[in-house]
């Protein structure tokens, strides 16, 4: 029993592990993926080569952040099978369809058009250029609706049956799709996702103001991440509220640990600020809360009653101390967005968007803000849900291979050496094409790949470009 | 005849095939590429698979995710008996993957990248080898579970796989080479296309006729006189591309050694089929005790009919964008 609890714990660790690095890059890239889409657009309307130029930009960083999601992807499909086959053979009936029409439909448009998108240029016509960044983009979005819909179903499983060896039958495949938590979440991430990218451009382009304020492309990209983070920010505020009003009508005591109510309140809960969860004694120590404002936002209602957890066997609750941070880092983060944001909103009235440079170097602090908000999030509902793998049906000890600790503990070892080492020298060159300016781009020697492109650019750019 | 297991069955195996060949093609480039002359050969060899091998790797996606969701049992038993090769394999396609970007993000350490690639394909290649050489010799199944040790896959017999599989793949990256390249790079590719073909032709001999002695049940299917005609076009077949292959490359043929090599690919594929079928899991599951319920494989299956097409067709385009021998002077983007 003890080893068999310590190969959950290795493999959800494992599990964890890959799947968080693996969110980094999707997070990023299909943000990156529609802002390419919109630049390669804006360019054949308007002919401005300033969008040219930051659509090659980007379009490099891309590659780079594509390719380490198609790799660390890769490592999510056979993980199923190496360490959670019981749950593979049990719901595999029904989430493996989805995540077979996610490589269908998604991830061979992406990758079948990625080559042209990356290499075409001068090969294919413009408009067909233009039409596989589309296909990229579009690729990206319907991957991250496929993979949703399996993520959504084992939280709030629907339109299924158990057949005679214990395996879930689908019996309802629009119910299984759309799921009840389906639809907020895809909002939820995907808004997520266009706020990463915004949050990113917007301080590689304030990084590059605070060096040169009249660089054409800096000032552009600043502008659009700007506008993006003013309108997407509040949006997501509203999504993320709905999501959580679904979530607490379908996993009431995921809520109960992102809120810290040890306690049920019959008469309004409160919204706790701060508080340590302390789970021997089952309350939360050194709590500040507002009284009453949780049963308002998730109710809607000042005295609406909530239950709390002394409602939940011990066995039946999620690690609350984890789930309760991660949320309140995630909306603390969101909060902020929300706020810079507004304040680039104030500032392009004041026409002083492109002079203010305290604002410059906020929005540079903000650029890993995103991800970190797309993580704490994915930690909040995936522990939330804890101790289930589908929720309600099939606990995650009973969903485990038969695979012994030292295995798992050896391949962990595996996993966070490379993952660290490469993952890290990738992020090390994305930074490092992020600190160099668009139109400063010299072409990296030897290198015909990319660099012949911005060589033929540089060559046909003529010097009166960098004064329009 | 054709319920939809079978079908199922034989869309995965459709998967796997052109998987084999494609991401085949790709990691055997990777096999010579510390062999190849020049930094400047080097260049124009990744480049000549830069903008398609994530395609060709979407293939082995397809084929893990295709088996989890049309046979979830065989997944289940599969993953956890071949443990140790798929985490080894997956790690080192990570390997390889990254080192086509960085390589030229970073020329400082071009060296560190150019290991990267060359050692990511030959370990993935040869667990693909021995995942290969496991799953013929047998998985060892106990109820709806693995029923092995962890070192089952570990066996001269799936080592000799790896290594025939090795040989293959540097002769299908290899006669790539010799078709879409010219010059030095081309001169390089076919020496090192003979030496993986003779290679190939020599472990891919033992394999066959190591592969019966592992179970008479396969034996039976080689060697007992009705059944003998209908296999024996496989042997005769290869035999015949063999010989093909060798005129190929001694004429320098560049266009007609790459589809010989398709082509024997294909013969010892089929040659595999006759020793699995009906088994899904050789000789413990079959793919009717294996497959999903029949509402999973219906609702793929209508999906598979009409994305399947469609994905071969922008596959297809995607390859005749980028026909023809590579350009290194145009740098070809």
């Amino acid at each position: 029993m003890f080893e068999a609890l310590d190969a959950v714990l290795l493999a959800r660790i494992q599990f964890a592990f890959t799947v968080s690095f693996h969110i980094i890059f999707p997070a990023f890239s299909i943000g990156l993926a529609s802002y390419l889409m919109v630049l390669e657009g804006l360019w054949l309307k308007t002919d401005n080569p300033v969008y040219l130029r930051l659509y090659k930009y980007w379009r490099k960083i891309f590659a780079v952040a594509f390719g380490m999601g198609v790799v660390s992807g890769i490592v999510m499909s056979y993980q199923f099978g190496t360490n959670w086959s019981v749950f593979s053979d049990k719901a595999g009936p029904v989430i493996g369809p989805l995540m077979a029409y996610e490589v269908m439909t998604a991830f061979f448009l992406e990758a079948g058009f990625l080559g042209v998108m990356l290499f075409g240029m001068g090969r294919v016509s413009k408009k067909l250029h233009f039409f596989a960044t589309i296909m990229v983009a579009f690729g990206t979005l319907l991957s991250a609706t496929w993979i949703l819909s399996v993520n959504s179903w084992m939280q709030t499983p629907a339109g299924f049956g158990i057949n005679e060896v214990g395996q879930f039958v689908p019996e309802n495949w629009l119910k299984i799709v759309f799921n009840p938590s389906f639809p907020y979440r895809l909002v939820h991430m995907v808004l997520a996702a266009y706020l990463t990218t915004a949050l990113v451009v917007g301080a590689v382009g304030a990084l590059h103001l605070l060096r040169s304020k009249t660089n054409l492309e800096a000032r552009k990209m600043f502008s659009m991440a700007m506008w993006m983070l003013a309108i997407v920010a509040p949006l997501q505020v509203v999504a993320g509220d709905f999501h959580g009003v679904n979530t607490y009508e379908h996993q009431p005591v995921k809520v109960m640990a992102m809120e810290g109510h040890y306690q049920s309140h019959p008469e309004g809960a409160p919204l706790y600020l701060f508080g340590i969860p302390n789970e021997e004694e089952q309350r939360l120590d050194y709590a500040i809360g507002i009284p009453k404002l949780s049963s308002l936002i998730i109710k809607h209602d000042l005295n609406a009653s909530m239950n709390g957890l002394d409602t939940v066997p011990d066995e039946l609750q999620p690690p609350v101390l984890i789930v309760f941070w991660s949320f309140r880092i995630m909306v603390g983060l969101g909060m902020l967005m929300v706020l810079v944001g507004g304040i680039s909103l104030f500032l392009r009235w004041r026409k002083r968007l492109y002079d203010n440079q305290r604002f410059h170097r906020v929005a540079v602090m903000m650029g890993p803000t995103g991800f970190i908000a797309v993580l704490a999030g994915w930690i909040t509902t995936e522990v939330g849900r804890q101790p289930y793998t589908v929720y309600g049906h099939l606990m995650t000890i009973d969903s485990i291979a038969p695979v012994d600790a030292p295995a798992v503990a050896a391949s962990l070892v595996a996993f966070i050496l490379v993952y660290f080492s490469l993952f890290g020298a990738g992020t090390y060159y994305l930074l490092g094409m992020m600190n160099r300016l668009p139109d400063e781009e010299t072409p990296l020697p030897a290198s015909p790949t990319r660099a012949a492109g911005t060589t033929q650019l540089a060559a046909k750019r003529p010097a009166a470009i960098r004064s329009e | 005849m054709f319920d939809l297991p079978t079908i199922w069955a034989g869309l995965l195996a459709l998967t796997i095939f052109i998987y084999v060949i494609l991401d085949g093609f790709d990691l055997g480039v990777g096999l010579v590429f510390p062999f190849l002359k020049t930094d400047r050969d080097r260049d124009v060899a990744m480049n000549s698979v830069a903008p398609i091998w994530d395609g060709n790797e979407t293939w082995l996606v397809l084929g893990g995710g295709g088996l989890f969701a049309a046979f979830p049992l065989a997944y289940a038993v599969v993953m956890p008996a071949l443990y140790a090769p798929f985490i080894i394999m997956i790690l080192a396609l990570v390997f390889r993957g990254v080192a086509f970007e960085y390589r030229w993000r970073d020329k400082a350490h071009e060296k560190i990248w150019n290991r990267s690639f060359f050692w990511g394909s030959l370990v993935a290649t040869f667990c693909q080898g021995i995942v290969l050489g496991t799953f013929v010799q047998g998985i060892e199944v106990d109820g709806r579970a693995y029923g092995g040790g962890w070192w089952d896959w570990l066996t001269p017999f799936t080592i000799t796989c790896g290594v025939a599989l090795v040989s293959g793949y540097a002769l299908l990256g290899t006669t790539w080479l010799v078709m879409k390249t010219e010059g030095s790079l081309r001169e390089s590719a076919y020496r090192y296309a003979k030496m993986a073909g003779l290679a190939t032709l020599v472990f891919v001999g033992i394999v066959s006729l190591w592969t019966p002695f592992l179970s008479p049940e396969i034996a039976e299917r080689w060697f007992t006189f009705p059944q003998l005609l209908f296999v024996l076009p496989v042997p005769t077949l290869t035999a015949i591309l063999a010989a093909i292959l060798g005129w190929s490359l001694i004429k320098r043929q560049d266009t007609v050694a790459f589809p010989t090599t398709i082509g024997l690919f294909a013969l010892c594929f089929a040659g595999l089929g006759i020793g699995i079928t009906p088994y899904i899991v050789p000789r413990a599951i079959t793919i009717q005790e294996a497959a999903a319920p029949h509402s999973s494989l219906l609702f793929m299956l209508v999906g598979a009919v009409i994305l399947l097409p469609l994905i071969l067709t922008y596959t297809a385009y995607s390859y005749w964008v980028f026909r023809g021998k590579v350009d290194p002077e145009a740098g070809y983007h």
